[in-house]
């Protein structure tokens, strides 16, 4: 199976060891985006390079690896990535959260409860938080340095000013333990809460901005709010058409060309588990 | 009564080229200092040393804070020096865009300062934030507009609002009235005098328009090369220029 041409996991190993310093000196601070050398991997950027290379760097030949889309095991992007360690690690994989050690995500955390013995990897395609409002990199440099983050409220006023309230409701920025704050990659902010105290390690790479950031396992993760307009997440009037639950992250589908909606889970193994347990 | 900023020979060169050289003076609370001179004088980058936007390459500048120490500004670390930026002190730019956030709405750059410096209440910020547009002449309803949609003068007083609205002690400008017209720089001028007055803030205000010195100073320095050639009160200069060329500035004001 393994292409003997390729390392395992396809980085040679001088590469993941730069790639594990970057990761340990993300853990050690908390949010703080540590600048790595991202390599050209063999997939657009976009398609998650920075978690492929994170994941890559982390795989062992025991784990077991998941990998989801907004939420599905079955979207393109997850299966290509899926593909890609089969072959160059043959890695085995699973569509099931509580049996991957290693899962790496784009735009959701699964509904399903993390545990200290999994790793999450998220793609994240612009790391800095700051930068819609602060385009130079020394600038925005040098407010995460000096805690200069009243700019980050400026936006969220801005929210409130035109839309009655935070209209903010993916890559809403958080700070975490008490001191960065970071962007948690597009994920909506129903995830929000759950970045929060979470027993896994939740890793972030982005490969085209050359940065990697960590959340350690039960590390406080606050999302920026105001006094007088609290954060809240996301809620829908129905149930997931499929499954019934009440408590998930739904997608919104459009069925035909008269208007016809129907609201299912973004979560597909979530979905189906609970549509089993019925 | 001690002085608010301390200038002890302040000297800016770019290499061998000279912007400003050994200029000393003291500036107290409530007190507005014009510094005037002809364009490539030195007046902007002195402007620029005084207030740490540039390091000076010699010499002194001292602040006395509010809790009544005196700090040298390159003394201070960076977060320090940030933080009196946007806390006791303002700066007013000649072209708004560079003072203003352009990309959100006036009540954000009103209400940034509040937040930079820990409000998190939106109510108060944006009661704040009208109250100060209100202040300034400009109607409630432009609120949540973008800077774009504003006129020059409105954009000018705009950054005055971003400016006062933490109760700073002193207000660098930079050509407040510089590219406005004749009528928007009167009422501008009036607006300003207005302010400095009730609110008892220390001012220094550059400019080429002598009789945008004369309206708002109290206090004047001339600059020639990058040195200070004359200084003394507004009115004495004005009436009474010693220098040949303070003499040839002042006689150079078109008549109508």
């Amino acid at each position: 199976m393994n292409a003997p041409a390729y390392n395992f996991a396809y980085l040679n190993e001088q590469t993941k060891r730069m790639i594990r310093r970057a990761i340990l000196k993300a853990i050690a601070v908390p949010g703080y985006q540590v600048p790595f050398a991202s390599r050209e991997m063999p997939m657009p950027y976009g398609w998650g390079t920075g978690g492929v290379q994170v994941t890559a760097s982390v795989l062992t030949p025991e784990d077991t690896l998941k990998v989801i889309d907004q939420g599905a095991d079955d979207t393109t992007n997850a299966v290509s990535i899926r593909k890609f360690f089969v072959k160059s690690a043959g890695a085995a994989t699973t569509e099931r959260t509580e049996e991957a050690s290693v899962i790496q995500t784009r735009h959701r955390i699964p509904e399903t409860p993390l545990t200290e013995d999994q790793i999450l990897v998220f793609q994240v395609p612009i790391p800095e938080p700051l930068r819609f409002l602060e385009p130079r990199e020394t600038e925005t440099r040098t407010m995460h340095a000096l805690e200069e983050y009243g700019v980050m409220h400026v936006k969220l006023y801005e929210d409130i000013a035109h839309y009655g309230e935070i209209a903010t409701t993916y890559a809403y920025p958080a700070t975490v333990a008490d001191r960065y704050v970071f962007d948690p990659s597009p994920i909506p902010k129903f995830d929000n809460p759950k970045l929060d105290d979470c027993p896994a390690l939740q890793l972030f790479g982005a490969g085209r901005e050359k940065r990697i950031y960590a959340v350690p396992p039960y590390t406080k993760v606050k999302s920026l709010d105001f006094e007088d307009h609290p954060f809240a997440v996301q809620s829908w009037e129905q149930p997931c058409a499929l499954c019934g639950s009440r408590d998930s992250f739904l997608d919104e589908i459009v069925m035909d060309d008269a208007g016809t909606r129907m609201y299912v889970c973004s979560d597909t193994d979530f979905c189906s588990r609970m549509r089993g347990e019925k | 009564m001690s002085p608010l900023l301390v200038a002890e020979k302040v000297s800016k060169f770019y290499g061998a080229r000279t912007g400003c050289r050994d200029v000393s003076f003291a500036l107290w609370p409530g007190e507005v200092l014009a510094i005037v001179g002809e364009s490539g004088s030195g007046k902007t980058t002195l402007l620029r040393c005084l207030s740490g936007h540039v390091p000076a390459s010699s010499g002194k500048v001292r602040y006395a804070t509010r809790d009544g120490r005196s700090v040298a500004l390159d003394e201070m670390s960076e977060a320090e020096r940030r933080l009196l930026m946007r806390t006791d002190w303002g700066f007013v730019h000649q072209d708004a865009r560079d003072g203003l956030r352009m990309g959100v709405s006036a009540g954000a750059n009103v209400g940034e300062r509040m937040m930079a410096v820990g409000e998190r209440h939106y109510g108060r910020i944006r009661a704040t934030a009208t109250d100060w547009l209100k202040r300034v002449e400009i109607s409630e309803n432009r609120i949540d507009d973008s800077p774009w949609s504003y006129s020059g003068g409105m954009r000018q007083r705009l950054q005055i609002a971003r400016n006062l609205v933490t109760s700073p002690r002193l207000v660098f400008m930079d050509e407040p009235t510089g590219g406005l017209d004749v009528s928007v720089q009167a009422r501008l001028l009036d607006l300003i005098r207005g302010l400095v007055k009730r609110l008892d803030l220390a001012a220094i205000v550059v400019t080429h328009d002598l009789a945008v010195a004369r309206l708002l100073s109290s206090r004047m320095m001339v600059m020639q090369q990058g040195q200070v050639i004359e200084q003394g009160l507004t009115d004495q200069i004005l009436e009474d220029p010693q220098a040949p060329y303070t003499q040839l500035l002042v006689s150079s004001v078109l008549q109508v």
